[in-house]
């Protein structure tokens, strides 16, 4: 499939190593992309760039990083004060977590709204939560590795709930930990998975990106693509828009690197690590909020857990619930019967997903504040309707909607749209 | 002997208990908010307000200092606050540093040099809790960064003792009542006090004016790079915009056949 160039190296290389026309065929004019995307797929690429700023930037940390319990504190505040730059190396990195995890969760929502997990995309959206959880893992491993107070409380907090699974809990916690308690094995070990598992992300994005280029993006539409008329080649087109997308997120990003670094941590990290005093609120970074209130809300009388009381505890029921959370998004396109995948034409399912998405805010604001008053029983009503959303309304609503009737294609609804501008 | 350490050790028990408790039971709603201050610093084009720094460290070097550790900033980084060389090798050299081992394999001491760290006022941590009632007073470079309310914190506490607490609080033995505290229990005996320290620059040093100089000296401690990082944010965000807008000319142009 080796390609034609005008440029005699090019064509020597291609000949030996069709590279180019690979990479051509991937991001470039060889790709061809529907031509009714919208700016929420934009995010899908700004994934991948801040995925390689994570991994420049902290390659880069890695170097004059010392991961032991005595040195990682003031390592960490050598970089900030002594190494050249190395106070916008850090806060990229810092702030580069925050902004990874906004650009993947609107990433996800956008799927969910345009139903771009259905057929035939069921793997590449499978993939994608196999990348989050991947990107969890080694968010909370970094978290650890500045040695400060809510690194090692949260670290504690975190491993601790091993512990609730029956007969080999505190086995794995202690190999977690490589020891009796959060100590230097365990920074130890947390540095090295923390430098290993950006890598498996990218292993994982290659096959997210292979399982994409199959049967090319979905659009808002959520139709298939009928022909050549319904589309566009990658570039120039996307490749100007996600550059221009590109430019608008780094100004948000870079706002807060320059301007407000410390907006997303907490203060209490700037305290250095210590085993004899808890800080009075431990609270995990804001993209893991709405999983620590599912965590939380199973107490001994909460709703949900009276059907398993007689089995399990209710700190592993709450552990239970917190992974499912994420894992139940890997049958989403089975519990989702609807043959319609966008929203635009399923306005109950459409309803349903604003509900969610307000759900998941409200998830995310108990999961910061303490489990005392209302919050507990806001907590609890929220993580029962998280998963009343995944597996009753879903189905019903997918299986029962009669959806709006679709265009044929999306040449002919863009066609459309045209006209009406026109006839205005 | 015995019974000194045995007190001692009974009154810090006792304090971090009230501490912790009445911390937990103040937690909700106990604690006001520190007034909010304009400080030099604050907003986008905020730069350390030099005077006040330099008086702060002044207040840090004649009271705070001698309990509370500055262990991440060394003499040298005083540049950062407008001192030249030659009179940070001045201030250097007024400390005395524990260096070693020499050839003989025994430490001795020397005047410090700008590139010394900051000595600190106790030997070690233990050292500092034996002469504290039992805790270590924390140390002070990151404090501005490591407390919600950050530099307005930091005044708040030195300007929020109450001789008298209000009807009903208990406060413990080598306690005292501070308005913006959590549990409003704090070890801490109140530091400052109107003509604390004399300033060579004429400001009158009064509390409230004391704490926010040392309150902006702390918070150029916490972040010395601040003003870099600000002018550097201006010039990469003037950038981006331009670029930004120019890239959307482009991405119109590019689709201009498709609109």
């Amino acid at each position: 499939m080796s390609r034609q160039f005008k440029n005699p190296v090019l064509n020597w290389i291609e000949y030996r190593l069709p590279i180019l026309s690979f990479i051509d065929d991937s991001v470039g004019s060889g790709y061809p992309t529907p031509k009714n995307l919208n700016y929420w797929w934009n995010f899908g690429s700004l994934a991948g760039i801040v995925l390689v700023v994570m991994i420049a930037s902290g390659i880069v940390l890695a170097m004059h990083y010392t991961p032991h319990v005595d040195y990682a504190f003031d390592s960490v505040e050598r970089i900030m004060r002594d190494v050249n730059y190395g106070w916008l190396i850090r806060y990229i990195h810092m702030n580069g977590a925050s902004m990874f995890f906004i650009v993947v969760y609107i990433h996800m929502f956008r799927g969910l709204y345009y139903g771009s997990f259905k057929a035939p995309r069921e793997l590449l959206w499978m993939i994608g939560v196999f990348i989050l959880l991947a990107m969890m893992a080694t968010a909370f491993m970094g978290y650890v590795l500045p040695w400060g107070q809510m690194s090692f409380w949260g670290a504690t907090v975190i491993t601790n709930l091993f512990s609730a699974i029956p007969l080999v809990g505190d086995s794995i916690v202690t190999l977690l930990w490589g020891g009796f308690s959060v100590d230097n094995p365990t920074l130890n070990r947390f540095f090295s998975l923390h430098y290993l598992l950006p890598f498996v992300i990218v292993g994982l994005v290659i096959f997210h990106l292979w399982a994409l280029h199959e049967h090319k993006s979905n659009n808002p539409l959520g139709v298939d693509i009928k022909g050549e008329q319904d589309l566009i080649p990658f570039h120039p087109y996307y490749t100007f828009k996600d550059l221009f997308g590109l430019g608008v997120f780094m100004i948000f990003f870079l706002s807060f690197v320059f301007f407000w670094p410390n907006f997303f941590g907490e203060p209490d990290n700037y305290i250095p690590a210590n085993p004899m005093a808890t800080p009075p609120h431990i609270v995990p970074e804001w993209y893991f909020l709405p999983y620590y209130a599912i965590l939380r809300a199973f107490t001994k009388d909460f709703i949900l857990y009276w059907p398993v009381s007689w089995l399990i505890t209710a700190k592993l029921a709450g552990v239970i619930a917190m992974f499912s959370s994420i894992l139940l998004l890997l049958l989403l396109p089975w519990l989702d019967g609807s043959k319609v995948r966008s929203a635009k034409f399923r306005p109950y399912y459409a309803m349903a997903f604003w509900v969610f998405f307000l759900n998941c805010i409200v998830l995310g604001y108990i999961g910061g504040k303490p489990a005392e008053g209302p919050f507990i029983l806001i907590g609890q009503i929220a993580t029962t309707y998280y998963f009343v959303h995944l597996l009753i309304i879903i189905p019903l609503v997918s299986r029962l909607e009669r959806p709006k009737p679709i265009p044929e294609s999306i040449s002919a609804a863009v066609t459309a749209a045209h006209a009406m501008k026109a006839g205005e | 002997m015995t019974m000194t350490y045995l007190k001692s050790a009974v009154t810090a028990v006792a304090l971090a208990t009230a501490i912790l408790t009445t911390g937990a039971a103040m937690a909700e709603g106990g604690t006001p908010t520190p007034p909010k201050i304009d400080w030099s610093f604050s907003g986008p084009f905020g730069v350390y307000d030099r005077g006040a720094t330099q008086r702060g460290f002044q207040v840090y070097k004649e009271v705070c200092s001698a309990c509370h550790s500055m262990n991440l900033l060394h003499y040298r980084q005083l540049e950062g606050i407008g001192y030249s060389k030659d009179e940070i090798k001045a201030i250097a050299a007024t400390v005395e540093v524990t260096d070693g081992p020499n050839d003989e394999g025994d430490m001795f001491t020397r005047p410090g040099k700008p590139a010394d760290r900051f000595v600190a006022p106790f030997a070690n941590s233990k050292a500092a809790a034996a002469s504290n009632n039992g805790k270590a007073p924390p140390d002070l470079t990151l404090m501005v960064k490591a407390r919600k309310g950050g530099a307005d914190y930091v005044h708040g506490i030195l300007t929020g003792y109450k001789d008298t607490p209000p009807a009903g609080v208990q406060i413990p033995d080598g306690g005292n009542y501070n308005e913006f505290f959590p549990g409003h229990v704090i070890a801490m005996a109140p530091p400052l006090s109107d003509d604390a320290v004399e300033y060579s620059d004429g400001t009158k040093a009064t509390l409230d004016q004391e704490a926010r100089d040392v309150a902006t000296f702390l918070a150029w401690a916490a972040e010395p790079e601040m003003e870099a990082r600000k002018t550097m944010g201006i010039k990469v965000l003037l950038f981006l915009l331009v670029l930004t807008g120019m890239l959307y000319a482009v991405k119109r142009q590019v689709w201009k056949d498709q609109h």
